[in-house]
Protein backbone atom coordinates (compact mmCIF):
# COMPACT_ATOMS: atom_id res chain seq x y z
CA UNK A 1 0.00 0.00 0.00
CA UNK A 2 3.30 2.24 1.00
CA UNK A 3 3.96 1.89 -3.05
CA UNK A 4 0.62 3.23 -4.06
CA UNK A 5 0.89 5.96 -2.09
CA UNK A 6 4.21 6.60 -3.49
CA UNK A 7 3.21 6.82 -6.79
CA UNK A 8 0.30 9.09 -5.89
CA UNK A 9 2.26 11.54 -4.36
CA UNK A 10 4.54 11.59 -7.38
CA UNK A 11 1.92 11.48 -9.70
CA UNK A 12 -0.44 13.75 -7.89
CA UNK A 13 2.78 16.12 -8.35
CA UNK A 14 2.70 16.62 -4.90
CA UNK A 15 4.12 20.03 -3.67
CA UNK A 16 5.89 19.03 -0.60
CA UNK A 17 7.69 16.06 -2.45
CA UNK A 18 8.59 18.22 -5.23
CA UNK A 19 10.07 20.89 -3.51
CA UNK A 20 12.27 18.48 -1.74
CA UNK A 21 13.29 16.93 -5.50
CA UNK A 22 14.05 20.42 -5.96
CA UNK A 23 16.23 21.41 -3.47
CA UNK A 24 17.97 18.12 -3.30
CA UNK A 25 18.73 18.79 -7.44
CA UNK A 26 19.72 22.09 -6.77
CA UNK A 27 21.97 22.01 -3.69
CA UNK A 28 23.77 18.93 -5.79
CA UNK A 29 24.07 20.16 -8.99
CA UNK A 30 25.95 23.46 -7.54
CA UNK A 31 27.90 21.61 -5.70
CA UNK A 32 29.29 19.01 -8.21
CA UNK A 33 29.67 22.18 -10.55
CA UNK A 34 31.85 23.81 -7.72
CA UNK A 35 33.71 20.56 -7.35
CA UNK A 36 34.74 20.41 -10.85
CA UNK A 37 35.89 24.01 -11.19
CA UNK A 38 37.99 23.10 -8.19
CA UNK A 39 38.73 19.64 -8.96
CA UNK A 40 39.52 19.36 -12.56
CA UNK A 41 42.26 21.93 -13.33
CA UNK A 42 43.82 20.63 -9.71
CA UNK A 43 44.15 17.16 -10.48
CA UNK A 44 45.43 17.98 -14.32
CA UNK A 45 47.66 20.16 -12.27
CA UNK A 46 49.06 17.19 -10.31
CA UNK A 47 48.74 15.46 -13.01
CA UNK A 48 51.08 17.60 -15.27
CA UNK A 49 53.38 18.84 -12.35
CA UNK A 50 56.42 17.32 -10.69
CA UNK A 51 57.26 18.31 -7.26
CA UNK A 52 58.47 16.97 -3.42
CA UNK A 53 55.91 15.15 -2.07
CA UNK A 54 54.17 14.59 -5.04
CA UNK A 55 53.63 11.00 -4.35
CA UNK A 56 52.15 11.89 -1.16
CA UNK A 57 50.13 14.15 -2.03
CA UNK A 58 48.39 11.39 -5.00
CA UNK A 59 48.12 9.13 -2.36
CA UNK A 60 46.16 11.03 0.02
CA UNK A 61 44.05 12.81 -2.99
CA UNK A 62 43.19 8.98 -3.56
CA UNK A 63 42.75 8.11 0.01
CA UNK A 64 40.27 11.07 0.11
CA UNK A 65 38.00 9.74 -2.20
CA UNK A 66 36.60 7.81 0.45
CA UNK A 67 36.04 10.27 2.62
CA UNK A 68 33.11 9.58 5.05
CA UNK A 69 30.72 11.81 4.16
CA UNK A 70 29.03 12.37 8.09
CA UNK A 71 32.89 13.27 8.85
CA UNK A 72 32.62 15.89 6.18
CA UNK A 73 29.57 16.87 7.82
CA UNK A 74 31.34 17.17 10.80
CA UNK A 75 34.60 19.10 9.55
CA UNK A 76 32.50 22.06 7.22
CA UNK A 77 30.10 21.80 10.99
CA UNK A 78 33.10 22.65 13.18
CA UNK A 79 34.45 25.50 10.19
CA UNK A 80 30.85 26.86 9.36
CA UNK A 81 29.83 27.09 13.23
CA UNK A 82 29.42 30.26 14.88
CA UNK A 83 33.02 29.91 16.84
CA UNK A 84 33.87 28.15 13.76
CA UNK A 85 36.71 29.82 11.58
CA UNK A 86 33.98 30.53 8.42
CA UNK A 87 31.78 31.21 11.12
CA UNK A 88 30.70 34.85 10.41
CA UNK A 89 28.67 34.75 7.44
CA UNK A 90 26.37 32.75 9.64
CA UNK A 91 25.68 29.59 6.48
CA UNK A 92 25.13 26.78 8.56
CA UNK A 93 22.13 24.89 8.70
CA UNK A 94 21.32 27.08 4.79
CA UNK A 95 21.43 25.25 1.52
CA UNK A 96 24.95 27.14 1.11
CA UNK A 97 26.13 25.30 3.91
CA UNK A 98 25.26 21.60 2.32
CA UNK A 99 26.50 22.99 -1.21
CA UNK A 100 30.06 23.30 0.41
CA UNK A 101 29.70 20.28 2.44
CA UNK A 102 28.84 17.96 -0.98
CA UNK A 103 31.39 20.03 -2.92
CA UNK A 104 34.25 18.85 -0.26
CA UNK A 105 33.16 15.42 -0.09
CA UNK A 106 33.05 15.26 -3.83
CA UNK A 107 36.13 17.67 -4.93
CA UNK A 108 38.49 14.93 -4.41
CA UNK A 109 36.93 11.93 -6.05
CA UNK A 110 36.84 14.72 -9.38
CA UNK A 111 40.32 15.48 -8.95
CA UNK A 112 41.86 12.32 -8.07
CA UNK A 113 39.93 10.68 -11.20
CA UNK A 114 41.07 13.85 -13.16
CA UNK A 115 44.62 13.15 -12.17
CA UNK A 116 44.90 9.75 -13.29
CA UNK A 117 42.78 10.74 -16.95
CA UNK A 118 44.92 13.43 -17.53
CA UNK A 119 48.21 11.36 -16.74
CA UNK A 120 46.97 8.89 -19.17
CA UNK A 121 46.92 11.26 -21.99
CA UNK A 122 49.40 13.18 -21.11
CA UNK A 123 51.76 10.32 -21.73
CA UNK A 124 50.20 10.07 -25.26
CA UNK A 125 49.82 13.73 -25.98
CA UNK A 126 53.89 14.62 -24.43
CA UNK A 127 55.83 14.47 -27.25
CA UNK A 128 53.27 15.98 -29.40
CA UNK A 129 52.46 19.19 -27.04
CA UNK A 130 56.31 19.57 -26.02
CA UNK A 131 57.21 20.10 -29.45
CA UNK A 132 54.68 22.54 -30.28
CA UNK A 133 56.09 24.32 -27.69
CA UNK A 134 53.27 24.49 -25.83
CA UNK A 135 53.26 26.41 -22.29
CA UNK A 136 52.29 24.66 -18.81
CA UNK A 137 48.90 26.42 -18.06
CA UNK A 138 48.07 25.80 -21.83
CA UNK A 139 48.64 22.55 -21.76
CA UNK A 140 46.32 21.80 -18.73
CA UNK A 141 44.00 23.71 -20.70
CA UNK A 142 44.15 21.70 -23.62
CA UNK A 143 44.03 18.40 -21.67
CA UNK A 144 41.40 18.83 -20.35
CA UNK A 145 39.53 20.08 -23.45
CA UNK A 146 40.53 16.80 -25.08
CA UNK A 147 39.64 14.91 -22.25
CA UNK A 148 36.23 16.76 -21.96
CA UNK A 149 33.76 13.65 -22.56
CA UNK A 150 35.37 11.51 -20.20
CA UNK A 151 35.53 14.34 -17.25
CA UNK A 152 31.61 14.32 -18.30
CA UNK A 153 31.54 10.73 -16.88
CA UNK A 154 33.44 11.64 -13.83
CA UNK A 155 31.70 14.47 -13.29
CA UNK A 156 28.77 12.36 -13.05
CA UNK A 157 30.61 9.89 -10.69
CA UNK A 158 30.61 13.12 -8.17
CA UNK A 159 26.89 14.19 -9.20
CA UNK A 160 26.12 10.55 -8.38
CA UNK A 161 28.38 10.48 -5.08
CA UNK A 162 26.92 13.71 -3.93
CA UNK A 163 22.92 12.64 -4.69
CA UNK A 164 23.54 9.70 -2.97
CA UNK A 165 25.04 11.15 0.57
CA UNK A 166 23.00 11.36 3.49
CA UNK A 167 24.98 11.95 6.56
CA UNK A 168 27.02 15.76 5.49
CA UNK A 169 24.25 17.39 4.23
CA UNK A 170 22.38 16.24 7.08
CA UNK A 171 24.82 17.67 9.37
CA UNK A 172 25.21 20.92 7.92
CA UNK A 173 21.98 21.66 6.60
CA UNK A 174 20.24 20.49 9.99
CA UNK A 175 16.77 18.50 7.75
CA UNK A 176 14.83 21.90 8.34
CA UNK A 177 11.51 21.25 7.02
CA UNK A 178 11.08 23.77 3.93
CA UNK A 179 14.54 24.88 4.26
CA UNK A 180 16.38 22.39 3.95
CA UNK A 181 15.62 19.02 3.32
CA UNK A 182 16.44 16.79 0.63
CA UNK A 183 15.51 13.54 -0.33
CA UNK A 184 17.94 11.44 1.31
CA UNK A 185 17.82 12.81 4.52
CA UNK A 186 13.53 13.07 3.74
CA UNK A 187 13.98 9.38 3.39
CA UNK A 188 15.60 8.98 6.59
CA UNK A 189 13.92 10.45 8.85
CA UNK A 190 10.46 9.51 7.02
CA UNK A 191 11.54 6.01 7.24
CA UNK A 192 12.31 6.06 10.87
CA UNK A 193 8.44 7.75 11.47
CA UNK A 194 7.09 5.16 9.85
CA UNK A 195 5.69 7.09 7.13
CA UNK A 196 7.26 4.99 4.07
CA UNK A 197 5.03 6.53 1.33
CA UNK A 198 6.97 9.74 0.94
CA UNK A 199 10.22 7.56 1.30
CA UNK A 200 9.32 5.23 -1.04
CA UNK A 201 8.16 7.97 -3.46
CA UNK A 202 11.23 10.05 -2.98
CA UNK A 203 13.47 6.86 -3.51
CA UNK A 204 12.36 6.57 -6.81
CA UNK A 205 12.60 10.29 -7.79
CA UNK A 206 16.42 9.66 -6.77
CA UNK A 207 17.17 6.91 -8.61
CA UNK A 208 15.16 8.24 -11.41
CA UNK A 209 16.58 11.64 -11.42
CA UNK A 210 20.09 9.34 -11.09
CA UNK A 211 19.40 7.36 -14.18
CA UNK A 212 18.05 10.36 -15.94
CA UNK A 213 20.81 12.61 -15.47
CA UNK A 214 23.31 9.47 -16.50
CA UNK A 215 21.44 8.83 -19.77
CA UNK A 216 21.67 12.33 -20.88
CA UNK A 217 25.57 12.58 -20.13
CA UNK A 218 25.34 9.40 -22.15
CA UNK A 219 23.78 10.78 -25.26
CA UNK A 220 26.05 13.89 -25.27
CA UNK A 221 28.92 11.67 -25.35
CA UNK A 222 27.88 9.76 -27.78
CA UNK A 223 26.69 12.67 -30.13
CA UNK A 224 29.43 14.27 -29.25
CA UNK A 225 31.93 11.70 -29.99
CA UNK A 226 30.77 11.46 -33.61
CA UNK A 227 30.82 15.18 -34.04
CA UNK A 228 34.02 16.22 -32.30
CA UNK A 229 36.37 13.13 -32.90
CA UNK B 1 44.97 21.70 -57.29
CA UNK B 2 46.68 24.42 -55.55
CA UNK B 3 49.70 26.40 -56.38
CA UNK B 4 52.55 24.87 -55.25
CA UNK B 5 54.79 27.87 -55.61
CA UNK B 6 52.30 30.55 -53.83
CA UNK B 7 51.61 28.18 -50.72
CA UNK B 8 55.64 27.51 -50.82
CA UNK B 9 56.06 30.95 -50.69
CA UNK B 10 55.45 31.58 -47.09
CA UNK B 11 57.42 28.93 -45.79
CA UNK B 12 60.16 30.21 -48.29
CA UNK B 13 60.34 33.86 -47.13
CA UNK B 14 60.93 32.41 -43.93
CA UNK B 15 63.52 29.63 -44.40
CA UNK B 16 64.91 32.01 -46.34
CA UNK B 17 65.42 35.20 -44.40
CA UNK B 18 66.34 32.80 -41.08
CA UNK B 19 69.67 31.77 -39.83
CA UNK B 20 70.40 30.06 -36.82
CA UNK B 21 69.75 26.54 -36.61
CA UNK B 22 72.06 24.92 -39.53
CA UNK B 23 74.33 23.05 -39.40
CA UNK B 24 73.39 21.16 -36.88
CA UNK B 25 76.46 19.33 -35.04
CA UNK B 26 76.03 16.29 -32.80
CA UNK B 27 79.11 15.67 -31.18
CA UNK B 28 79.79 12.76 -29.14
CA UNK B 29 76.45 11.55 -28.36
CA UNK B 30 75.45 9.11 -26.49
CA UNK B 31 72.05 8.39 -24.77
CA UNK B 32 70.76 5.54 -22.53
CA UNK B 33 67.83 4.48 -21.02
CA UNK B 34 68.99 2.37 -17.46
CA UNK B 35 71.42 0.29 -18.29
CA UNK B 36 70.25 -0.26 -22.58
CA UNK B 37 72.95 1.84 -24.62
CA UNK B 38 70.24 3.41 -27.67
CA UNK B 39 73.19 5.65 -28.85
CA UNK B 40 76.79 5.52 -28.63
CA UNK B 41 78.97 8.21 -29.71
CA UNK B 42 77.22 9.88 -32.27
CA UNK B 43 79.07 12.34 -34.44
CA UNK B 44 77.28 13.79 -37.23
CA UNK B 45 76.90 17.09 -38.88
CA UNK B 46 73.48 17.87 -40.80
CA UNK B 47 73.82 21.47 -43.10
CA UNK B 48 71.56 23.21 -45.39
CA UNK B 49 70.57 21.31 -48.55
CA UNK B 50 68.31 18.96 -49.99
CA UNK B 51 66.42 15.95 -47.88
CA UNK B 52 69.03 14.17 -44.97
CA UNK B 53 67.42 10.11 -44.65
CA UNK B 54 68.55 8.26 -41.99
CA UNK B 55 68.27 4.52 -42.90
CA UNK B 56 68.70 1.46 -40.76
CA UNK B 57 67.15 -1.45 -38.97
CA UNK B 58 65.14 -1.27 -36.46
CA UNK B 59 66.17 -0.41 -32.99
CA UNK B 60 69.49 1.52 -34.49
CA UNK B 61 68.64 4.96 -32.88
CA UNK B 62 66.80 6.89 -35.71
CA UNK B 63 64.00 7.82 -33.87
CA UNK B 64 65.80 8.84 -30.65
CA UNK B 65 68.28 10.76 -32.92
CA UNK B 66 65.60 12.83 -34.44
CA UNK B 67 63.61 13.43 -30.88
CA UNK B 68 67.23 14.45 -29.34
CA UNK B 69 67.69 16.99 -32.51
CA UNK B 70 64.32 18.01 -31.47
CA UNK B 71 64.80 18.74 -28.09
CA UNK B 72 62.35 15.90 -26.89
CA UNK B 73 65.26 13.98 -25.30
CA UNK B 74 68.42 15.01 -23.72
CA UNK B 75 71.56 12.94 -24.45
CA UNK B 76 73.17 11.08 -21.52
CA UNK B 77 76.77 12.55 -22.73
CA UNK B 78 78.01 14.65 -25.69
CA UNK B 79 75.92 17.97 -27.59
CA UNK B 80 73.90 19.22 -30.01
CA UNK B 81 74.53 22.37 -31.15
CA UNK B 82 72.53 24.71 -34.10
CA UNK B 83 74.75 26.92 -36.13
CA UNK B 84 77.52 26.60 -32.70
CA UNK B 85 74.56 27.44 -30.13
CA UNK B 86 73.65 25.22 -27.61
CA UNK B 87 69.62 25.90 -28.26
CA UNK B 88 67.87 26.24 -31.44
CA UNK B 89 66.02 29.73 -32.04
CA UNK B 90 62.47 29.56 -31.14
CA UNK B 91 60.20 27.61 -33.54
CA UNK B 92 63.35 27.27 -35.52
CA UNK B 93 62.05 23.28 -35.55
CA UNK B 94 59.22 21.02 -36.10
CA UNK B 95 58.55 17.13 -35.77
CA UNK B 96 56.22 15.22 -37.38
CA UNK B 97 55.94 11.74 -35.21
CA UNK B 98 55.54 7.96 -37.19
CA UNK B 99 51.89 8.22 -35.42
CA UNK B 100 50.84 11.24 -34.43
CA UNK B 101 48.18 12.05 -32.26
CA UNK B 102 45.24 13.99 -33.60
CA UNK B 103 43.88 17.02 -31.08
CA UNK B 104 40.55 16.07 -30.25
CA UNK B 105 39.35 19.31 -32.62
CA UNK B 106 38.42 19.73 -36.29
CA UNK B 107 40.57 19.45 -38.57
CA UNK B 108 41.10 23.01 -38.97
CA UNK B 109 41.42 23.70 -35.16
CA UNK B 110 43.98 21.57 -35.14
CA UNK B 111 45.95 23.48 -37.49
CA UNK B 112 44.73 26.78 -35.52
CA UNK B 113 46.21 25.31 -32.26
CA UNK B 114 49.64 24.62 -34.05
CA UNK B 115 49.30 28.58 -35.40
CA UNK B 116 48.91 29.47 -31.69
CA UNK B 117 51.32 27.67 -30.19
CA UNK B 118 53.89 28.85 -32.45
CA UNK B 119 52.44 32.47 -31.15
CA UNK B 120 51.10 33.46 -34.38
CA UNK B 121 47.61 34.33 -34.95
CA UNK B 122 45.93 31.48 -36.49
CA UNK B 123 44.58 33.70 -39.29
CA UNK B 124 41.47 31.76 -41.42
CA UNK B 125 44.02 32.51 -44.77
CA UNK B 126 47.12 30.65 -42.82
CA UNK B 127 45.04 27.90 -42.03
CA UNK B 128 43.79 27.60 -45.67
CA UNK B 129 47.00 27.71 -46.93
CA UNK B 130 48.25 24.96 -45.04
CA UNK B 131 44.75 22.93 -45.51
CA UNK B 132 45.38 23.62 -49.05
CA UNK B 133 49.83 22.58 -49.01
CA UNK B 134 48.26 19.44 -46.73
CA UNK B 135 45.91 18.34 -49.62
CA UNK B 136 43.26 18.41 -46.81
CA UNK B 137 40.85 21.63 -47.64
CA UNK B 138 37.88 19.69 -48.23
CA UNK B 139 38.05 17.70 -44.52
CA UNK B 140 38.72 20.96 -42.85
CA UNK B 141 35.33 20.62 -40.42
CA UNK B 142 36.01 17.11 -39.94
CA UNK B 143 36.78 15.99 -36.62
CA UNK B 144 40.31 14.86 -36.85
CA UNK B 145 40.47 11.39 -34.91
CA UNK B 146 37.91 10.10 -37.89
CA UNK B 147 40.67 11.38 -40.30
CA UNK B 148 41.71 7.96 -42.38
CA UNK B 149 45.98 7.22 -41.70
CA UNK B 150 47.36 9.23 -44.66
CA UNK B 151 44.76 12.26 -44.32
CA UNK B 152 46.02 12.29 -39.84
CA UNK B 153 49.50 12.08 -41.52
CA UNK B 154 48.82 15.19 -44.01
CA UNK B 155 47.01 17.17 -41.29
CA UNK B 156 50.02 16.56 -38.84
CA UNK B 157 52.54 17.84 -41.53
CA UNK B 158 50.26 20.72 -41.54
CA UNK B 159 50.43 21.21 -37.69
CA UNK B 160 54.81 20.71 -38.05
CA UNK B 161 54.56 23.39 -40.99
CA UNK B 162 52.59 26.01 -38.97
CA UNK B 163 55.48 26.53 -37.22
CA UNK B 164 57.26 27.63 -40.43
CA UNK B 165 60.16 26.07 -39.39
CA UNK B 166 63.80 26.11 -40.76
CA UNK B 167 64.09 22.36 -39.96
CA UNK B 168 61.32 19.95 -40.10
CA UNK B 169 62.14 16.35 -38.75
CA UNK B 170 59.89 13.41 -40.24
CA UNK B 171 59.67 10.17 -38.32
CA UNK B 172 58.59 7.46 -40.82
CA UNK B 173 56.32 10.05 -42.41
CA UNK B 174 54.53 7.16 -44.59
CA UNK B 175 55.64 3.66 -42.85
CA UNK B 176 51.74 3.13 -42.53
CA UNK B 177 50.63 4.73 -45.49
CA UNK B 178 49.10 3.73 -48.67
CA UNK B 179 50.89 3.87 -51.92
CA UNK B 180 48.73 6.80 -53.60
CA UNK B 181 48.68 8.65 -49.71
CA UNK B 182 52.56 8.22 -49.52
CA UNK B 183 52.83 9.56 -52.87
CA UNK B 184 50.83 12.62 -51.59
CA UNK B 185 52.79 12.77 -48.24
CA UNK B 186 56.20 12.43 -50.82
CA UNK B 187 54.81 15.19 -53.12
CA UNK B 188 54.23 17.82 -49.99
CA UNK B 189 57.93 16.83 -48.47
CA UNK B 190 59.80 17.73 -52.13
CA UNK B 191 57.63 21.05 -52.33
CA UNK B 192 59.00 22.20 -48.75
CA UNK B 193 62.12 21.24 -49.50
CA UNK B 194 62.50 22.97 -52.24
CA UNK B 195 61.02 25.80 -50.66
CA UNK B 196 64.55 26.08 -48.53
CA UNK B 197 63.23 24.10 -45.29
CA UNK B 198 65.70 21.47 -44.54
CA UNK B 199 64.39 18.19 -44.34
CA UNK B 200 65.78 15.32 -42.22
CA UNK B 201 63.59 12.14 -42.01
CA UNK B 202 63.80 8.29 -41.48
CA UNK B 203 62.41 5.86 -43.18
CA UNK B 204 62.46 2.17 -44.06
CA UNK B 205 61.39 2.44 -47.78
CA UNK B 206 64.26 2.16 -49.71
CA UNK B 207 62.44 3.10 -52.67
CA UNK B 208 61.59 6.44 -50.79
CA UNK B 209 65.02 7.00 -50.05
CA UNK B 210 66.32 6.89 -53.61
CA UNK B 211 63.52 9.28 -54.37
CA UNK B 212 63.77 12.07 -51.76
CA UNK B 213 67.05 11.78 -50.40
CA UNK B 214 69.78 14.09 -51.04
CA UNK B 215 72.43 12.48 -48.49
CA UNK B 216 72.15 9.54 -46.33
CA UNK B 217 72.91 8.84 -42.93
CA UNK B 218 72.87 5.08 -42.31
CA UNK B 219 72.69 4.07 -39.09
CA UNK B 220 73.13 0.35 -37.24
CA UNK B 221 73.26 -0.50 -33.50
CA UNK B 222 73.44 3.29 -32.56
CA UNK B 223 76.28 4.61 -34.15
CA UNK B 224 76.04 6.25 -37.28
CA UNK B 225 77.84 3.88 -39.74
CA UNK B 226 77.85 5.72 -43.13
CA UNK B 227 77.00 9.51 -44.21
CA UNK B 228 77.07 9.64 -48.19
CA UNK B 229 75.49 11.20 -50.66
CA UNK B 230 72.42 9.51 -51.74
CA UNK B 231 73.75 8.41 -54.80
CA UNK B 232 77.23 7.16 -54.32
CA UNK B 233 75.40 5.09 -50.50
CA UNK B 234 72.93 3.52 -52.93
CA UNK B 235 75.66 2.66 -55.66
CA UNK B 236 78.99 2.20 -53.92
CA UNK B 237 78.15 1.36 -49.90
CA UNK B 238 81.11 1.97 -47.94
CA UNK B 239 80.10 -0.68 -45.13
CA UNK B 240 79.73 -4.18 -45.17
CA UNK B 241 76.93 -3.49 -42.85
CA UNK B 242 75.26 -0.77 -45.12
CA UNK B 243 75.96 -3.05 -48.22
CA UNK B 244 73.58 -6.35 -46.57
CA UNK B 245 71.25 -3.95 -45.51
CA UNK B 246 70.56 -2.29 -48.80
CA UNK B 247 70.79 -6.47 -50.36
CA UNK B 248 67.77 -6.62 -47.50
CA UNK B 249 69.89 -8.87 -45.41
CA UNK B 250 69.09 -8.27 -41.45
CA UNK B 251 71.70 -6.35 -39.59
CA UNK B 252 71.67 -6.47 -36.24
Amino acid sequence: MDGVGALDLILSGDRTLFAIVRLSLLVTLSATLLAAVVGMPLGATVALTRFPGRDAAIVMLNGLMGLPPVVVGLLVFLALSRSGPLGSPGILFTPTAMIIAQAVLIAPIIAALTRQLVEDLWAEYRDELTAMEVGPLARVKTLLWDARFSLVTIGLAGFGRAAAEVGAVMIVGGNIDGFTRVMTTTIALETSKGNLALAIGLGLVLITLIMAVNAIAWGVRQWAERHAG
Amino acid sequence: MPDSAVIADGLHARAAASTGSLPIRFEGIDFAVGATHILSGVELELHAGGPTVLMGPNGSGKTTLLKLAMGLLTPTAGSITFDGASHAPARARAIMFQKPVMLRRSVAANIAFALEAAGRPSSTSDIRRLLDLAHIAPLAERPARRLSGGEQQRLALARALAREPQVLFLDEPTASLDPSSTKLVEEIISQVSASGVKIVMSTHDLGQARRLAHEIVFMAGGRVVEHEPAASFFNQPATEEARRFLAGELVV
